[in-house]
């Protein structure tokens, strides 16, 4: 039953991601030469939304659906994981115009050279795997 | 209502449903990002046998690959009953950039140029689809997380690090966009 509900959750976000158009290409080609207000409007939204629905749950200590307390914990970071890392991301996000969530989306859309990106991003992932330990972290 | 659906859907709906999301799985007591899906198919592909990095119970985590075998069917659910198969309407000086990198702006929601079947003929073009490919999926295990996790739940939950990431994924997009893409279109 809940695999069903995660199924769902994903559908309306997969829907959502095509219909904003934050999955298209163009939209992050607009948004990464500052042309407009689109996706900053998608995630400035979000964030707003977000950021209060993360308040709240830790203002009123809101529990699971299951009854225990939500912790959201910190990701493990540090300046340089996060700033390099987050540079390497940003340079295939803005080449391929596509983040990991859109991937999926628009294979479903069904444009199969999406496939390559995928394969290739866990490949990319993997990559990280075995050379994890000669970064600086 | 179908009509008015089927048209692309403003920002402040799409944002508003997106932290809505983020919440359901807060309350399921799960978290939102995209990208560590990426590192339990390596899991499941037997990556544990090159790197201890993939050794952990991926079953623990396969919640999270129904969830993007959703938004996989939601794509093409979307893109087929609930689209009215307009282009993204890019403002004008976007369309100015694209013709003089002789994109075609009669297009569709993915330029062709990159992302038509004859892609896979050009090598040009799955050169930049690997690279583009890879470049995502290391970047965001090294900075352990995508959009999703640092843009939207990590700035949500004002972590520093998130803040840090996502100032790290503009740089990277900007320096794409204004420095290399001149060199490659």
């Amino acid at each position: 039953m809940k695999r069903i509900l995660y199924i769902i959750i994903g559908l309306i976000f997969g829907i959502v991601l095509y219909k904003s158009e934050a999955a298209s290409w163009f939209r992050i080609y607009e948004m990464f030469r500052f042309e407009s207000f689109h996706m900053y409007g998608i995630i400035g939204t979000a964030l707003i939304f977000g950021s209060f629905f993360i308040w709240s749950i830790k203002r009123f200590k809101i529990k699971s659906f299951d009854g225990r307390p939500i912790t959201i914990e910190p990701k493990d970071s540090s300046f340089r994981k996060n700033l390099f890392g987050g540079i390497i991301f940003g340079l295939g996000w803005a080449l391929v115009g596509a983040c990991p969530g859109p991937l999926f989306v628009l294979i479903g859309a069904g444009f199969a050279p999406v496939l390559l990106v995928l394969v290739a991003a866990v490949f990319g992932t993997f990559l990280y795997g075995i050379l994890k330990n000669k970064l600086p972290h | 209502m179908i009509e008015i659906i089927s048209q692309p859907w403003p920002w402040y709906v799409s944002g508003f449903l997106i932290a809505l999301i983020m919440l359901v799985l807060l309350l399921m007591g799960k978290r939102f990002g995209m990208s560590s899906n990426l590192k339990t198919i390596c899991t499941i592909c037997g990556g544990g046998k090159a790197s201890d990095f993939f050794r952990f119970d991926w079953r623990k985590d396969s919640w999270n690959l129904l969830i993007v075998f959703g938004a996989a069917l939601g794509g093409f659910i979307a893109s087929h009953y609930l689209s009215d198969n307009t282009i993204p309407k890019v403002s004008e000086a976007t369309i100015e950039a694209l013709s003089e990198m002789n994109f075609s702006s009669e297009n569709a929601y993915l330029p062709k140029e990159l992302f038509s079947l004859e892609a896979f003929t050009d090598f040009k073009t799955v050169l930049i689809l690997i690279i583009g490919g890879i470049l995502v999926g290391f970047g965001a295990r090294y900075a352990g997380g995508c959009t999703s996790g640092h843009a939207i739940s990590g700035l949500s939950n004002l972590q520093k690090g998130s803040l840090i990431a996502v100032i790290g994924f503009f740089i990277g997009g900007l320096v794409m966009i204004h420095l290399i893409y001149p060199l490659i279109f």
